[in-house]
């Protein structure tokens, strides 16, 4: 990386740092939020420990995966507001009239994404143990949930940024929650695959990666250190990525029609 | 930062276009030129294609057709050397409301690639310059509008640009800031030799600082000049009658009829008339008042104005003009964004 390319992500890092930092409004219910539905569940759907082939006698442990796919979530919103709002006010053009490179324009931004990722990640975490959830894989393994995590929180910003890039708009980014949601719930986010009896469900979750990102968590948290699931979530989490970014870079060019 | 090409020259524009989808023409061929140095003020109600001009010229929008050089570069094939060489404050400050104004100018010299030790010296300088220094701490969504107005345009200078565009810099902004971003304007120009391209909507804007005025109008300049030029192409004073009697408006219209051209009311409940034979008939008007019996409030007697020109040229006063085109121009601007 060039040294103005350095200087340009870092101060739009640093910006969207600042930015993320001072607005509790974004953080707050990203971590309240999940953590809220977390004990709802694991106190609601305790009995399914007890069905056959179940991994875990502790379903706060198995459903301690879920808060970080909802986090995920908020990024979309929190990065995609935040970019579609600088559209909107005219912020981008502020930018585009300085020699600002648009791969500068867009890693700075996801910094913002980063640092939510890592205070996310690190409450959920220290609110599960501290309820009593299990990490068979240690401290190195919170350090790898930390890591998967903050990677597709990433990855789902890039998602928002290309939403935001495209429509200009932050209740267009807005829209979008509903919608991840869906892909939540069409997930293994409240039993593990094999035991979803109902064919379409189960055909709609095998396909559904955030399944395949939920037990990448989960051999975490339940096994110990599982590569094949590791590898299989970090994978789904670079795909996203390097789509979003492809999508986001085509729809900057597009928004931003200098000369 | 400018170079020698830019330090030389100013802007030159040859039929310039810009055309929207299922729109009409926002600029329709406009042809101008701005010397190094000049203060030039683009007036024109809203809708009439400022912005869209301003867009084009800083690189912002692709023209459909024609051409223009900014500091001695071609828009469409030089866009970064052109961005190298100008400052903008566009339309609205786009300011971040959670970043301070130190903030803001570290990120600005940044992305313009000043040195690491430069950046919060020349951000000093500016915020200081703009009357800012004591509020560069203190978050920008705390900021008054001529606060940030303020702040737009120190942020517009962190790289020393030979070339200045101002779009409605002054909208919505009280007197007094008004006329603390004109005395800085003035100085940009006087003291650092800035080339200053301003839009403005406000006739006593143009006329205050402008050194020669444009005057656009359905995309079309439809005058150029320095404002002593137009007025005196216009050459006739106007004269204004308000009865006492506010019912008694269209009397003195009719009254007023025969000295001259486009008698029409005003806003202040009475009458005017450019006066075809000059000053001289203004005791021509008073006896004629006299005789209709009306009881008069106040006689006033305007030296031609700049909005006078602009009703010469379109038939339309400035500030009509502008609610009129109002929803145009808004349709414009979304076309703009999308």
């Amino acid at each position: 990386m060039s040294g103005g390319l350095r200087t340009q992500v870092g101060q739009l890092a640093r910006r969207s740092v600042l930015r993320t930092m001072r607005q509790p409004a974004q953080i707050v219910p990203s971590l309240i939020f999940p953590l809220f539905l977390l004990a709802v569940n694991s106190g609601g759907l305790k009995s399914a420990t007890n069905l056959p082939g179940f991994p875990t006698d502790s379903y706060l442990t198995f459903a301690l995966a879920v808060p970080f796919m909802q986090g995920a979530l908020f990024s979309v919103m929190n990065t995609g507001t935040d970019l579609a709002r600088d559209i909107e006010t005219g912020f981008l053009n502020r930018l585009a009239l300085t020699p600002l490179r648009g791969a500068a324009l867009l890693s700075g931004l996801l910094a913002g994404a980063v640092v939510l990722g890592v205070v996310q990640a690190g409450v959920y975490l220290s609110v599960g143990l501290i309820a009593g959830a299990e990490l068979a894989a240690g401290f190195g393994g919170a350090l790898v949930i930390v890591a998967l995590s903050v990677s597709i929180t990433v990855a789902f910003g890039t998602i928002g940024l290309f939403v935001a890039l495209r429509s200009g708009s932050g209740e267009a980014v807005q829209g979008l929650f509903p919608v991840f949601f869906v892909f939540l719930f069409l997930s293994a986010m409240s039993l593990p695959l094999d035991l979803l009896e109902t064919d379409w469900f189960h055909a709609i979750a095998s396909a559904n990666p955030v399944t395949y990102l939920l037990e990448a968590f989960r051999s975490l948290l339940i096994e110990g250190w599982n590569i094949g699931d590791l590898a299989l979530g970090f994978g789904i989490a670079a795909v996203i990525l390097a789509i979003g970014m492809f999508g986001a870079s085509r729809a900057l060019k597009t928004r931003l029609v200098r000369t | 930062m400018s170079t020698d090409v830019g330090e030389q020259a100013g802007i030159e524009v040859e039929g310039l276009v810009r055309e929207f989808k299922n729109g009409p023409r926002a600029v329709d061929g406009i042809d101008l030129r701005v010397a190094p140095g000049e203060i030039y003020g683009f007036l024109g109600p809203n809708g009439a294609g400022k912005s869209t001009t301003v867009l084009m010229l800083t690189t912002l929008l692709p023209p459909t057709a024609g051409t223009a050089r900014v500091a001695g570069f071609d828009i469409a094939s030089e866009g970064p050397k052109v961005r190298g060489a100008i400052g903008a404050a566009l339309q609205e400050a786009a300011l971040d409301p959670l970043l301070t104004g130190s903030e803001h100018m570290r990120l600005q010299t940044a992305l313009h690639g000043l040195a690491k030790a430069e950046r919060v010296e020349r951000g000093r300088e500016l915020l200081t310059r703009v009357g800012l220094s004591e509020a560069a701490d203190r978050k920008v969504g705390g900021y008054s509008g001529g606060m940030k107005r303020r702040l737009d345009l120190a942020l517009a200078l962190v790289h020393r640009p030979r070339i200045l565009f101002l779009d409605e810099p002054t909208t919505g902004l009280d007197i007094q800031s008004r006329t603390a971003l004109w005395d800085e304007v003035a100085g940009l120009a006087s003291e650092d030799g800035v080339t200053v391209f301003l839009t403005t909507q406000y006739l006593e804007e143009a006329d205050a600082l402008a050194n020669r005025v444009g005057i656009i109008d359905h995309g079309h300049i439809v005058a150029e000049g320095t404002p002593a030029e137009l007025k005196a192409e216009i050459g006739r004073p106007t004269v204004e009658a308000v009865p006492r009697d506010p019912a008694d408006q269209e009397r003195v219209q009719r009254a007023l009829q025969p000295f001259g051209e486009r008698c029409g009311a005003t806003h202040r409940g009475g009458a005017s008339v450019l006066l075809a034979g000059g000053e001289s008939q203004l005791a021509d008007v008073v006896r004629a008042l006299d005789a209709e019996g009306i009881a008069i409030e106040q006689l006033q007697l305007h030296a031609p104005s700049l909005d006078d020109v602009f009703l010469a040229k379109t038939g339309r006063s400035l500030e009509g003009a502008g609610d009129e085109a109002a929803e145009a121009d808004s349709e414009e601007m979304e076309v703009v964004q999308a």
